[in-house]
């Protein structure tokens, strides 16, 4: 399977030259760019490990490309996204986040239905990989 | 600064209030010098006077029978701090394009100013109670239309507003950076629960974000409530399973009673849903309430806006979907039907986007192309999700994206169940539009001149989406809108 987490990933992989583009967009918004990666896919993990800081006062679109290379050469078997931060009042979130790498195969997820009253089930979704520990799931 | 009311008014208080009858005008209620206070809540109507009835003192009518008034002087005005209470008409502008020489009969624009103290705290109802309780029927105006409101922010922070709001819902969701995808479950009436549940999972699991019942899918013969939650849950949790994204479906639990509404939304709660919904018909009270429930337990709340045509269609007389707009953003709701300009409903696309300027902005300037003539300062008051449905199709993409932007719902209904290779492939071809269109507008291209070949292109490697774009490839509606602006740009001498 593929998991679709994230702004593009209905799309073909994106390219180097495609992220600085997007990089760029956001740059020209005002908004910080950061990485961060995981090797934990659940849908509702929302503290992937960061990257270093959020690069708040970085111009230059190729200065997060290269970070994202040198995640990838340190993780290259892990899912890597590019988040875009907008700290304007009203929003002080997230306004753009795209995954960049991942791994070559996704197992994907289990469901797992415990059946309790009446017909109700609750659901639990099990990432197969998490079954091992962090750092040599992929 | 205000002279003193009892210098504008009658000068005489013996002879104001002498018992008997008198204009509405010289009982105070029009006051052409009358400066509003920051605290004023402020209501502009258009006003369609009977003939033989001067515009004045048909504000002062309209401001009389929606604040103190009624048709005769009583003495017991005289126990009240009156002058303060009554609602004041200051300004009354005639329409443009209305009167002789135009096809239209002659209407104005009546500004009426209310004190805070006559509403209670945190009460659509008694808000509404005053501000369109009785005068729509007052037989002096031959129609009359509730255009815009100015909220005071002392008065909208007595309200809690929306439980959710764009921001958290996102992060809740972990989407960003483009409009969240879904679709309304078709045949509106008469699936079964098992076969309702196969359309929510193909959809979800093809690339949308939500799928949604239909306003009218209740608890019918066909499906029951329950029977509908529990496939609707089997196929929200496949779905999850097999793309790796939270996925939801908006379950209506409008229903006759309160209590039966807190017992639907609280087996949704059991079941894990992360959204409920329901319908505008159940009144304003019943949002505030479920509003309420919505925020003590961490569930979005999505709002159809059933009935609203009845009386936000017609621009001479009924509420504009902006005053709406409005009301619920203050009542509490994330999501809300505002149009979809380009699709099958009506919507004229500036006034459209004045409504999803009301929702989701933290301040609004007056901007009378797009209806909007106050300024309201929401407060920090959180932002409402527009929801676009009705019509809509993936070849209509790059229009949707460059009228409204990231933060609303884009919802195709028949655009993902009619699709020809199924609901999956339907949603697919969506949501590749979708990404491929907001990928394309961060690059710097233009949507307006560029769109069609951008989705052309995306079809090369996509199916689905090849086969979207040639279905429905002649499909527009292009009628003309009944609610539209009342004040276009005009050149300049040097443009």
């Amino acid at each position: 399977m593929r998991i679709t987490q994230g702004t593009f990933s209905f799309l073909p992989d994106l390219s180097d030259a495609e992220i600085q583009a997007q990089v760029a967009y956001a740059q020209r918004q005002g908004w910080a760019l950061s990485v961060e990666y995981t090797d934990d896919p659940h849908p509702r993990n929302c503290f992937w490990e960061m990257w270093g800081l959020p690069m708040f006062d970085l111009k230059d679109p190729a200065g997060v490309v290269l970070e994202v290379n040198e995640c990838r050469k340190a993780f290259p078997r892990h899912y890597i996204k590019v988040n875009a931060f907008d700290a304007t009042r009203g929003f002080e979130t997230v306004r753009l986040s795209f995954i960049v790498n991942r791994p070559a195969d996704e197992p994907g997820f289990g469901l797992l239905r415990q059946e309790v009253q009446g017909r109700s089930i609750r659901y639990t979704l099990q990432p197969y990989v998490t079954a091992k520990p962090e750092g040599r799931r992929y | 600064m205000n002279a003193p009311v009892s210098q504008r008014v009658v000068g005489n208080t013996s002879a104001r209030y002498k018992a008997g009858v008198l204009k509405y005008k010289q009982m105070g209620y029009w006051v052409p010098d009358y400066v509003p206070k920051s605290t004023d809540v402020i209501a502009l109507f258009r006003i369609t006077p009977q003939p033989g009835v001067d515009a004045d003192e048909a504000a002062a009518a309209v401001a009389g029978e929606s604040s103190t008034a009624t048709w005769t002087v009583v003495w017991t005005d005289r126990l009240t701090a009156c002058d303060e209470y009554r609602a004041k008409a200051y300004r009354v502008d005639p329409v443009p394009n209305t009167g002789p020489g135009t096809e239209t009969e002659q209407q104005y624009f009546a500004y009426i100013a209310y004190d805070i103290d006559l509403f209670e705290e945190g009460s659509i109802a008694n808000l509404t109670a005053s501000i369109i309780g009785n005068v729509f029927g007052f037989k002096p105006l031959k129609a009359l239309r509730l255009e815009d409101m100015r909220l005071p922010v002392a008065y909208v922070k007595t309200y809690k507003g929306p439980p959710t709001g764009i921001v958290v819902e996102r992060e809740r969701l972990d989407k960003f950076g483009r409009p969240l995808l879904g679709a309304t479950t078709k045949p509106k009436l008469g699936l079964s629960g098992k076969n309702y549940g196969r359309v929510v999972y193909e959809a979800l699991k093809g690339g949308l974000d939500f799928v949604k019942d239909d306003e009218n899918i209740n608890s019918q013969p066909f499906m029951h409530w329950r029977d509908r939650f529990l496939y609707v849950m089997e196929a929200v949790n496949r779905a999850q399973a097999a793309t790796g994204e939270v996925k939801g479906h908006y379950l209506n639990i409008t229903a006759g009673t309160m209590e039966e509404m807190y017992r639907r939304g609280e087996f949704a709660k059991e079941l894990g849903s992360c959204v409920v919904m329901i319908d505008l018909v159940i009144g304003y009270t019943a949002i505030q309430s479920i509003a309420g429930w919505a925020r003590d337990n961490d569930m979005i709340l999505h709002l159809h806006r059933a009935g609203h045509g009845t009386y936000t269609r017609q621009k001479n007389h009924g509420i504009s979907f902006r005053v709406i707009s409005k009301w619920m953003r203050l009542a509490g709701v994330d999501h809300i039907h505002a149009g979809t300009a380009v699709g099958k409903l009506e919507g004229d696309p500036l006034t459209v986007q004045g409504f999803y300027n009301v929702l989701r902005e933290p301040y609004n300037d007056v901007d009378l192309q797009r209806g909007l003539f106050f300024e309201q300062d929401w407060a920090g008051m959180r932002k409402v999700m527009p929801v676009a449905s009705g019509g809509i199709h993936a070849g209509q993409m790059h229009q949707l994206v460059d009228l409204f932007g990231d933060d609303v719902i884009l919802q195709f209904g028949g655009g993902t169940i009619g699709h020809p290779q199924g609901i999956q492939a339907g949603a697919t071809a969506n949501r590749v539009a979708l990404e491929a269109i907001v990928k394309a507008r961060n690059e710097g291209r233009d949507l307006k001149s560029e769109g069609p070949e951008i989705l052309t292109h995306a079809a090369r490697s996509c199916a689905p989406l090849e086969a979207a774009l040639e279905t429905w490839k002649n499909v527009s509606f292009n009628y003309t809108s009944t609610d539209t602006p009342d004040f276009v740009p005009t050149a300049t001498a040097s443009a």
